[in-house]
């Protein structure tokens, strides 16, 4: 009997629900849980009957919303009692008072683990909810063999099985690492093949989880779902019960379109084609009826088709289809529909070509706009927001811009934000831009984030003709009488800085400006004080010839200042005040503000991030963000990142990416001149930082010629320039939308590799890219080993070689995609033309989720590479010497700055390179006599002689000579040994960065006179 | 679906799944939330809410609310007739259900919600096969229960 059961419990619960208040209530609740706790204490004289009724009232009270931190443990215990009440409660409170992260479940997994491979079936039905429903890693650890067994037993009924797919879909989801279902895709297919409608039901869902993590296992399943979607939609063969208000088993088909949009494409004409059939009779045949379950469950198929559709990229006729029927639903009365309607029309937008038909429905969604519901309204504004462009920015702003005042206080920041950031990237106009985001300030003051007018100063700035009418309108809303403080502040940074532009208005005079700015004072909060001060040192700055009376008044509101409780305006204070006094000197430093390094928009950033979110991840919302990432790159542009294009690196020389990002940074020097916060480390990196970049000069300290100039020595000295070129060494390049981090440094790496010939060349969480090399006289062979550390591809893998001018490289084909886990081999063919120190890059790119990686990497193709050891005898080598006379075909140097290491430590670097050093050869203990062969095409095999003679006084210099029969080879393989011999991180930086006016005719100055070097050197 | 709520008009919890691990603080903190969205809501308006990133499908009957949270891509309407089919099958089982019945017999809810969902996934569609599958549950309550009687009454003549 249904109504039987505990009476203890029915009483308890009418005790509840005649309590007249909380209080009561809760009385009764606790003295309940005392008794329950007292219960359980002496569990000896329980009976399992009344363990139950406690833990059944424990979950009541648990519902009720109290805590019930005990008893856990009893009703766990209930699950391994022997007879099915008490099991069945055991597990079902369990279930419901614990989640996976519980360690009281951990004492339960044998009992549960007994269940599931035990005999009982409605045992392991019980076991198989539990797990289903909070298992977590453990259970997958321990469990996950067992439920994949009982899913494609042939000996286990429906009931059984489809508890087991289902469990086995959470397993996998949580865990996906620890189930492992390779092999799989066959078991799938054939449970796809099942009778049972409810085993196929949940069947499906596992295959749409499996699929979403990796499709490529699964192509055969693809048909199979076809066929299931023609024999539901045909109706064939479908049990009665499994029809819900006249559809065959709508769950099902919503499934099996959702598993068919996790697979790119479909490539068999014949699938493709029995598909669309599907899809267009359901797309045709779906029709408004009265019935409210009928209607939602046959739209639930259309809706889901409808995306099916969009996913396939169907022809555009079937798209035009799809966008009238959506046109429809968004005007019907049912709430629902129109609800769903805009939603799809919003995703439908990523198609191409069809959003000249969705702005013929551009009236309609802007009534939605106005839509009681707020849910409608919702989906209104994203779809207004993601149709606006060029041609309909100003009706769609304005629009949103009336709304704006009517609309609710949870929507309005979100409204402004987007009405901005379409307003910036649509204008027609600037000045319409200007208009926008005033009236967004005055309407919506409160919801308008400080990036909003962060931005509209940034490009006020940026753009002169725009900056009179800036000030004209800025002027204008001051003469509101309540204006919002948010707009105190633009008025008065924008007046302060262009007033001067409006002078011969009426109204507009410096003391006007001043006046009407100055009455807003008392009003604002510390932080737009800050900026007023601001505003009047640069008023008074621009009366000239000063105006005493006004320079009275600011004088006096600044020395008030001057004792402020507040740091910042305290310091502005006696700053401005100190400064104003100093007359003509105070112009340049209260000059108008440089131009903003052009940037990507903050907002946008923002409304990016509000965007994602970190549900789990699926075809459409895949879809989603790469159309968003799409929209952001073509808004930005920022020259100042001074990265060189592609093609130039391509014909210049490697070394000159320095000097390139040496330029970009001395032109960011001079552009923002006057300010003080130049002295940007990473000039790589788009600053964030809105706030200070744009206050941040308001704030002056000394004069800015010093400044820059202090910015000059730095990065021109030698420290400075390390600096900088390392981080450019190690920042990956064109990092707009670089969230991937580099593991292990990139320079150390290659370092490695220019004395190894395998190892690690670059690794990110995603890729992994060995190196395989081989060297053969002047040939060599490098293996590029990439490898995907994930489950799911990489995609858009592009591999460039920028070659030096000395290096002929050649790059085997790579392929577009890595599939997940698998490694590709590229064979890199290398001849070398002639001796130089330069390198060839590896410019890398791919693409994982919506994370685009580019790196540069230098590959360790480097000079020491087409050395080979030879070993000469004295008759050999003294002849040879003698005969390379000098300059240019003999060099000596003195090398200072090198790190200690003994004579020993020094032939071993050498043999390494390999050179070979011949001991004995020079009488002198201190010296070293080495020799090796190199390769090149142009030189053939050239013997190189070096001597080394060192000071056993001082071990951080020393002298070296170089010789062999070609001036280049000579110069070129002095300057790689001595970059060996000083210490360690230049040595890895420089053949990359040496500036390339370095070259053999410049060079030969350093020894001019290598005597009187000999003699500081030997004493 | 992340979880499954049912919430009576005053705003009093009558049922709570978790599919997805939530701690006791963040179900109280959800429950409180949704209550406020939802409750507030007049007639005619969409069956849908979105709420911190995610969706809640609800409906109303009589004084009950049906919830179901879930992910903002899923199909808002398959999972509305899910609840359908859930109130259906309580319907069927209790004989025209009311609030009461689920109040006094919430245990017998949690039965019939683990045969249709698992894992928050569908599990069964057919009303019937979820019907039989609980009968039997009850059955094997029952032929325990007498088992046990005629045990105790068994122990009771022995030690007399």
């Amino acid at each position: 009997m249904a109504l039987s059961g505990m009476r203890g419990l029915s009483v308890f619960i009418s005790d509840i629900r005649n309590c007249p208040n909380k209080e009561q209530e809760r009385l009764r609740v606790d003295k309940e849980l005392g008794n329950v706790r007292t219960r359980f204490k002496n569990e000896k004289g329980l009976t399992h009957y009344e363990k139950k009724k406690y833990v059944w009232k424990m979950l009541y009270i648990y519902m009720l919303g109290y805590d019930v931190d005990f008893g856990h443990m009893e009703a766990v215990s209930l699950i391994s009692a022997p007879k099915y009440p008490e099991k069945q409660v055991g597990y079902i409170v369990t279930a419901c008072l614990l989640n996976e992260n519980h360690d009281f479940l951990r004492l339960a997994i044998n009992a549960i683990r007994n269940d599931v491979i035990g005999r009982n079936e409605t045992f392991q039905c019980l076991a198989l909810t539990l797990v289903g429903n909070i298992g977590g890693r453990e259970f997958a650890e321990s469990l996950a063999p067992d439920v994949q067994k009982l899913l494609i037993s042939s000996s286990c009924r429906p009931l059984v099985r489809k508890k087991a797919a289902l469990c086995l879909l959470r397993l996998y989801r949580k865990n996906p690492d620890v189930v492992i279902v390779d092999g799989w895709s066959d078991r799938m297919a054939q449970l796809l093949d099942e009778r049972d409608l409810g085993v196929l039901t949940s069947s499906m869902s596992l295959l749409v989880a499996l699929v979403a993590n990796n499709h490529n296992a699964y192509w055969i399943c693809l048909p199979k779902c076809v066929k299931i979607l023609e024999r539901l939609s045909r109706n064939n063969d479908v049990p009665q019960e499994y029809t819900y208000y006249g559809i065959p088993s709508p769950w099902l088909q919503v499934k099996t379109m959702r598993a068919l949009q996790y697979f790119p494409t479909i490539e068999d004409p014949n699938t493709r084609r029995s598909l669309f059939e599907v899809l267009q009779r359901i797309l045709m045949g779906t029709d408004v009826v009265k019935n409210v379950n009928k209607n939602n469950a046959s739209h639930a198929v259309l809706f889901e088709a409808l995306a099916l559709v969009m996913h396939l990229d169907a022809e555009k006729e079937m798209m035009s289809q799809c966008v009238a029927l959506l046109g429809k639903f968004i005007a019907v009365r049912e709430p629902n529909i129109r609800y769903l309607g805009l939603e799809n029309m919003t995703r439908m937008l990523m198609v191409s070509d069809v959003q000249d038909i969705i702005k013929r429905h551009q009236a309609q969604i802007i009534t939605s706009l106005k839509d009681p519901d707020i849910s409608i309204r919702r989906r209104a504004l994203d779809l207004l927001y993601g149709m606006c462009d060029v041609s309909n920015a100003k009706d769609i702003v304005e629009e949103l811009l009336q709304y704006l005042s009517t609309a609710d206080f949870t929507m309005r920041e979100e409204l402004s934000l987007k009405a901005a950031i379409l307003a910036e990237k649509f204008a027609p106009d600037l000045s319409w831009y200007v208009d926008v985001i005033l009236q967004l300030i005055d309407k919506a003051g409160d919801f308008v984030s400080d990036d909003i007018w962060f931005r509209v100063v940034q490009i006020v700035t940026n753009n002169e003709d725009l900056q009179p009418y800036a000030a004209v309108k800025a002027r204008e809303y001051l003469d509101k009488p309540a204006i919002h403080e948010t707009m105190v502040k633009v008025s008065a940074y924008i007046l302060g800085e262009y007033s001067h532009l409006l002078a011969k208005r009426p109204g507009c005079n410096p003391q006007e400006i001043f006046s009407i700015i100055h009455e807003k004072l008392p009003t604002v909060s510390n932080s737009t004080i800050a900026i007023l001060l601001s505003t009047y040192a640069k008023i008074l700055m621009h009366t000239q010839p000063p105006d005493p009376q006004l320079q009275n008044q600011i004088w006096a509101i600044f020395h008030k200042y001057e004792s402020c409780i507040d740091a910042e305006i305290q310091q502005r204070a006696v700053e401005y005040f100190t400064l104003s006094r100093k007359g003509a000197a105070s112009v340049d430093i209260m000059a108008e503000m440089p131009k903003f390094p052009e940037r990507q928009s903050a907002l946008l950033k923002k409304a990016e991030d509000t965007e994602a979110d970190t549900a789990e991840q699926s075809a459409i919302k895949l879809r989603a963000q790469q159309q968003t990432s799409n929209a952001l790159v073509v808004t930005d542009q920022h020259p100042a990142n001074g990265y060189p294009p592609v093609s130039q690196l391509g014909l210049v020389k490697v070394p000159s990416i320095s000097t390139v990002d040496r330029n970009s940074e001395d032109q960011g020097v001079t552009q923002a001149n006057g300010t003080l916060s130049v002295v940007d480390p990473q000039p790589l990196e788009p600053s964030v930082d809105v706030l200070g970049d744009l206050l941040g000069p308001l704030r002056i300290d000394g004069p800015p010629g010093a400044a820059a100039q202090s910015d000059h020595n730095l990065i021109s000295g030698p420290e400075g320039a390390t600096y900088v070129e390392e981080t450019l060494a190690l920042a990956p390049v064109g990092d707009q939308t670089n969230n991937v981090q580099p593991i292990g440094s990139i320079a150390e790496r290659f370092q490695d590799l220019c004395l190894k010939d395998s190892g690690v060349l670059y690794e990110d969480p995603y890729i992994q890219i060995g190196i395989k090399a081989e060297w053969r006289a002047h040939h060599g062979l490098l293996l590029l080993f990439l490898g995907n550390k994930n489950t799911a591809p990489l995609v858009s893998v592009q591999a460039l070689i920028l070659p030096p001018s000395h290096l002929k490289i050649e790059l085997s084909l790579v392929p577009e995609t890595i599939p997940p886990r698998a490694q590709v081999q590229c064979p890199l063919e290398i001849i070398n033309l002639g001796p130089s120190r330069d390198v060839a890059v590896l410019d890398f790119s791919y693409k994982f989720g919506t994370d685009v990686v580019n790196v540069k990497l230098r590959l360790p193709a480097v000079l020491n590479k087409f050395l080979q050891p030879i070993s000469v005898s004295a008759e050999e080598f003294f002849p040879q010497w003698r005969s390379l006379s000098g300059p240019p075909l003999k060099l000596q140097d003195v090398v200072r700055g090198v790190r200690p290491m003994s004579l020993a430590e020094m032939a071993n670097l050498f043999t390494i390179f390999p050179l070979t050093v011949s001991p004995g050869l020079d009488p002198n203990a201190n010296n070293l006599v080495v020799s090796t062969t190199f390769y090149s095409e142009r030189t053939r095999a050239m013997l190189c002689l070096v001597r080394i003679e060192t000071d056993p006084a001082d071990r951080t210099q020393l002298r070296m000579t170089v010789a062999s029969g070609d001036p280049t080879l000579t110069f070129e393989l002095k300057e790689f040994l001595k970059e060996q011999l000083v210490s360690i991180p230049t040595i890895s930086q420089r053949p990359a960065t040496a500036p390339p006016q370095v070259q053999p005719t410049t060079s030969p100055t350093a020894l001019s006179d290598p005597g009187a070097m000999l003699a500081g050197l030997l004493h | 679906i992340h979880f499954v709520l049912l919430i009576s008009r005053q705003g009093k919890v009558r049922l709570t799944k978790w599919y997805s691990p939530y701690s006791q603080k963040e179900r109280t903190k959800v429950i409180r939330e949704l209550s406020g969205l939802i409750l507030t809501r007049g007639p005619k308006l969409c069956n849908f809410v979105e709420w911190s990133g995610l969706k809640v499908v609800y409906k109303r009957y009589a004084s009950l609310y049906f919830c179901m949270c879930i992910n903002q891509d899923d199909n808002e309407l398959e999972v509305l007739e899910i609840i359908h089919h859930f109130v259906e099958i309580l319907d069927r089982y209790f004989g025209s259900v009311c609030e009461l019945d689920l109040i006094f017999n919430f245990h017998k809810a949690y039965y019939i919600l683990d045969e249709l969902l698992i894992a928050g996934e569908l599990q069964e569609s057919s009303k019937k096969t979820v019907a039989r599958l609980i009968a039997a549950q009850d059955s094997l309550v029952e032929a325990a229960k007498e088992q046990a009687s005629s045990i105790s009454n068994m122990i009771a003549q022995a030690t007399k």
